[in-house]
């Protein structure tokens, strides 16, 4: 079986639209992390808006590779990985909706003891995340909206699959920092932080958090891929403002940094 | 710093470069005088020195704690017309010129006139020389395949070691009489020639102390005149001192200083060596007598502080002798250095930062001068902490201090055969150079052009500039079926100037060991006074001799370009790209511009351009490795280029990998400017693939904007990013951290920068001396954010 899922491996093809190295601010260390095409999710603020795009639509980098190669790229920073505490993210788009090829490299670098992450919106059936578990030393967990509606109507999908799958994760006793994309208007409003604190505080005793504050680094990209973005004028939270949701969720036991 | 430290700082920084004739016009006396006759060359050298230390003034600048200068005042510089004679045109030029000038008046152009140049002409080593070199070396000099570096200076690159900071001359004379004592004068024929040496050697020991003597003795003069009471109780404790050292060993912090600088003036005064010269570990050298100081009372920190304050000015004072021609091209810069040595480890292998390290690390970064440069050795044992200081020094982007990989050095250095524990007692000096201190005479004999060959080999030995067949009949690429044959060719071209080259060093390094030896340097480093051989002649402890290669990164590129474009993707024939490249791309944007984007490049680490820049490496290696050299020494390589990839991006044409015609080359082992895409750690991993143990040293430029170096997070990785790159052998590595727009800015309205410091290449200069070529390479290479 084992040998099978090896060969397998061998002939397995993904879609990525980027490998960046030297990654500081992906999980701990120096990092090599890696972007990977496609997401079920249609966030308005999505920042890797060429993630969603097709392979060769509106020129992007977006490129089918096997998953030697991949592996590959991602290995040659070991020694920086080993240094550093680092090792390899899974980003994207999301990781997890491309599951056999995930797997495939996951597996891999975890023999080579790297350190692994995926960064993820969490939406994927509990199956992927139960085959990935075991090869994953770090969740990069994002929690956007807690209101289920508000979340569909933000994200194209409901949540109830997201928090599931946290709830999975933190049963397995599964590493978890999660990342909170402050998003002025849309989820930082008193309403959604507090129903935040409340399901992280069920979830675990010290649950780690970044707050990841929108920025406009992405509305360049929308203009060179030729997106609409329907937020296009939205401006960044103050310092003030990160800070105050900062206090907030301190007042309530929650050490939360700054970005990630 | 306090009030006196600020006012000698400014003195020194505000000291105008001019040429002394001081110099040149004691040794044309002595030599024109009856004192030579009947006198040994080496005694007419050791005379000449004594007449020059009895002779010249003898400055003490205001407020200073440690005395003695080369000239008559700060940057007064000397000139040394026994080894490079200046015409009045060259005095013109140096006074004139834009950058890295020195004042020369009329009286000066007057004496030379009057005095100098009617004696020393045909006679100055560098006249000599040049009567002896083949035409195929001077052919290959003026194409611009390699440079000379003893053509104007003198052999040195070498470092004082430990023992001369435990030993007084007293004891080295007592050395020397051991020495002449033990002399065979039956069974050994060298002996009468070593005589000579070793009586040399005696009476250049005795100048020095003399020329102590003689500061004792003005101190003592200034001290009865002086008013303030502070002041006079400093006079006559240096005076004290100066009448003990370096006669007597150093037994105080203070002494120790003004023991080490005496010493320095003796080597820089002797000759003009390459390199001023160093005092390599000097938190090593110093501890002891920190740590007694304190513990007796007569020492705080505070006051070590000022003396080395006092001890760096002296550094700053002493600029590099004026350079002319091609040699200044190479080395275009005031910087003469002399490369303080922090860390590493001690002789029994064990972690050598302490206590010193650190405050050394403070005085480099509150003095923040450009002379003495700086550097930590970091091996695997010295702590994170020593590290991160440095790094936040360097985080303020004046380039200094660097980083050397203290385990790489000596593997290096064991390599080459020496014992461990003089491997261990050594470092770094110059830019990048492993030595090993105290007992090596490692001499740079010029920069290797391998790019240039690699043009000359495109066009079958002929070198389109100078219009002459200078290389080998190779071939016309043109004809050539494989990229095998290319490299074949290239090999071919390359053994044939690497053996031109190391005909001219046999040459010139006998011209000096017959001509020019130096006695008083003999006396510093290990073995030439036990064998009675001059350091020019093959007397110390080791002997090596370096031929340093430059253009890597672009000769790695233009031949990846030549296997990707020509041979392995067929989008382009071999006739045509050389048609292309004479045209210097005129016409041809498109295919320029696929050159350089949709090639392959060296710095991200990928096997296809790196496995070629291996290949370079190792051809370049085997063609000088071991063969064997003047002052029985053995040739070997290192990577680096001070300013001369500017010089030799000038004499070369258009070339494959998208470099237009005078464009400067890469620098060092960093990759060319723009081409690395992957960031820092791809640059690494490419660098690392040459084998950095079979060299003396590389030379990495890593370019980074200050947010990397923004908060202790960021820190620790650029810790674990050198951590990461010395387990891979590294060897050095330096930091560029400010940001374009202030370079640009500082471009335009160079009188309102005048303090900013860069890093270039293995060195700091002020960036207003640069050259404008080397001003724009540095904006270009700040510009490009790794990340």
């Amino acid at each position: 079986m084992v040998l099978i899922l090896y060969f397998h491996g061998l002939k397995m093809k993904g879609n990525i639209f980027d490998i960046k190295r030297f990654a500081l601010h992906d999980g701990p260390g120096i990092r090599t992390t890696l972007f990977m095409t496609g997401c079920p999710l249609d966030c308005l603020w999505c920042h890797n808006p060429e993630s969603r795009l097709k392979t060769g639509e509106n020129s992007t980098k977006n490129r089918i590779v096997s998953s030697e190669y991949v592996i590959d790229e991602l290995k040659k920073d070991l020694v920086f990985f080993e240094e550093s505490g680092g090792g390899v993210t899974f980003s994207g788009g999301e990781p997890l909706a491309q599951p056999d090829f995930l797997k495939v490299i996951i597996r891999e670098l975890k023999n080579n003891s790297i350190h692994t992450a995926i960064d993820t919106t969490g939406y994927a059936d509990k199956s992927v995340i139960n085959d990935i578990f075991p090869y994953t030393d770090l969740f990069l967990y994002d929690l956007k909206v807690m209101d289920p509606e508000k979340h569909k109507k933000f994200t194209g999908v409901d949540n109830k699959q997201i928090l599931d799958n946290l709830k999975f994760i933190f049963n397995r006793n599964g590493i978890v920092r999660i990342r909170f994309p402050l998003i002025p208007g849309y989820n930082d409003d008193k309403e959604n932080i507090s129903e935040m604190i409340s399901f992280l505080n069920n979830l675990t005793d010290h649950p780690q958090i970044d707050i990841l504050p929108y920025h406009r680094l992405g509305i360049s990209k929308y203009k060179k891929l030729k997106i609409d973005s329907s937020i296009e004028f939205l401006s960044p939270p103050s310092d003030d403002r990160i800070q105050e949701v900062r206090e907030m969720l301190k007042t309530n036991g929650i050490e939360a940094g700054i970005g990630g | 710093m306090n009030e006196r430290i600020k006012k000698l700082r400014e003195q020194s920084l505000n000291a105008v470069n001019k040429i002394s004739v001081e110099r040149a016009v004691l040794i044309t006396e002595f030599y024109r005088s009856d004192e030579t006759r009947g006198k040994s060359v080496p005694e007419q050298r050791a005379l000449s020195f004594k007449y020059i230390l009895e002779n010249k003034a003898i400055p003490v600048n205001e407020g200073e704690l440690i005395v003695g200068e080369r000239g008559p005042e700060p940057k007064a510089t000397s000139t040394y017309p026994e080894v490079c004679l200046h015409n009045i045109n060259d005095l013109e030029i140096i006074d004139n010129r834009e950058k890295v000038s020195f004042e020369a008046d009329e009286k000066v152009k007057e004496i030379y006139k009057e005095q100098i140049i009617p004696y020393w002409e045909k006679r100055s080593v560098r006249d000599i020389m040049f009567s002896r070199l083949p035409m195929e070396w001077k052919d290959s000099y003026e194409a611009g395949v390699f440079t000379e570096f003893l053509e104007q200076r003198a052999p040195g690159h070498t470092v004082l070691g430990e023992k001369m900071f435990q030993n007084g001359m007293e004891d080295i004379i007592t050395e020397i009489d051991e020495s002449i004592a033990k002399l065979d004068l039956i069974n050994n024929p060298d002996s009468p020639a070593k005589i000579e040496e070793l009586n040399a050697m005696r009476i250049s020991a005795e100048a020095i102390v003399r020329y102590a003597e003689r500061y004792a003795e003005k101190l003592e003069e200034m001290s009865l005149v002086e008013k303030d009471t502070l002041r006079k109780s400093e006079l006559l404790n240096m005076a004290a001192i100066c009448r003990k050292v370096p006669a007597k060993r150093p037994e105080t912090f203070h002494e120790a200083l003004q023991h080490y600088w005496f010493l320095h003036i003796g080597v820089i005064t002797e000759l003009n060596p390459w390199d001023s010269f160093n005092p390599g570990r000097l938190d090593q050298h110093l501890i002891g007598f920190f740590n007694e100081g304190l513990n007796n009372n007569f020492l705080t920190a505070e006051s070590a502080k000022e003396l080395l304050y006092s001890f760096w000015v002296k550094f700053n004072n002493h600029p590099a002798p004026p350079k002319m021609g091609v040699t200044a091209k190479e080395s275009n810069t005031y910087t003469d250095f002399a490369l303080i040595n922090l860390g590493g480890v001690k002789q029994d292998g064990s972690d050598a930062v302490n206590e010193l390290s650190y405050l050394i690390l403070d005085v480099i970064e509150e003095m923040r001068i450009l002379q003495p440069s700086s550097m930590i050795q970091v091996s695997k044992k010295n702590p994170d902490s020593f590290i991160k200081k440095a790094l936040k020094i360097i985080s303020t982007g004046f380039g200094q201090p660097s980083v050397f990989n203290t385990d790489a050095i000596i593997q290096e250095l064991t390599a080459q055969g020496k014992d461990i524990a003089d491997a261990r007692a050594g470092g770094a000096s110059g830019c990048v150079e492993s030595g090993a201190f105290g007992t090596e005479s490692y001499i740079l004999t010029g920069y290797f052009n391998l790019a240039k060959i690699f043009e000359i080999t495109l066009n079958n030995g002929f070198d389109p500039r100078t219009k002459k067949q200078i290389g080998l009949k190779t071939g016309d690429p043109a004809g050539f079926s494989s990229f095998d044959e290319i490299l074949k060719a290239f090999r071919d071209q390359v053994n044939h100037f690497a053996g031109i080259k190391i005909r001219g060093n046999n040459i010139i390094g006998d011209v000096y060991s017959r001509n020019m030896p130096a006695p008083f340097l003999s006396l510093l480093i290990e073995d030439c006074i036990e064998n009675g051989t001059d350091y020019n002649s093959g007397g110390a402890r080791y002997n090596t001799t370096y031929i340093q290669g430059v253009g890597l990164g672009s000769l790695t590129d233009s031949l990846t370009s030549v296997k990707y474009n020509v041979f392995d993707n067929k989008q382009i024939t071999m006739k045509e790209l050389l048609n292309i490249l004479d045209k210097n791309f005129e016409g041809y944007d498109d295919i320029r511009k696929n050159f350089i984007d949709e090639t392959p490049k060296y710095g991200n680490d990928e096997d296809y351009p790196d496995d070629l820049a291996v290949e370079i490496f190792n051809i370049f290696h085997d063609s000088v490795n071991g063969r064997k050299g003047p002052r029985k020494s053995l040739h070997r390589i290192n990577m680096l280029p001070t300013t001369s990839h500017v010089y030799f991006g000038s004499v070369i044409g258009a070339l494959p990998d998208g470099r237009k015609k005078g464009e400067p080359l890469s620098e060092g082992i960093s990759p060319v400017q723009s081409a690395d895409r992957k960031g820092p750690s791809a640059v690494l991993k490419s660098a690392s693939k040459i084998d950095h143990l079979k060299t003396g040293g590389t030379l990495l430029n890593q370019k980074f904007t200050p947010t990397f170096f923004k908060d202790e997070n960021s820190l620790n990785k650029i810790i674990n990013l050198i951590r990461g790159y010395f387990r891979l052998d590294g060897h050095h590595i330096q930091f560029n951290v400010v940001d374009a727009s202030t370079l640009r800015e500082a471009k335009r309205e160079p009188e309102k920068h005048r303090d900013l410091i860069v890093r270039v290449a293995g060195y700091s200069d002020y960036f207003v001396d640069l050259v404008e070529e080397l001003q724009d390479e540095i904006i270009r290479r700040t510009e490009h954010e790794a990340v």
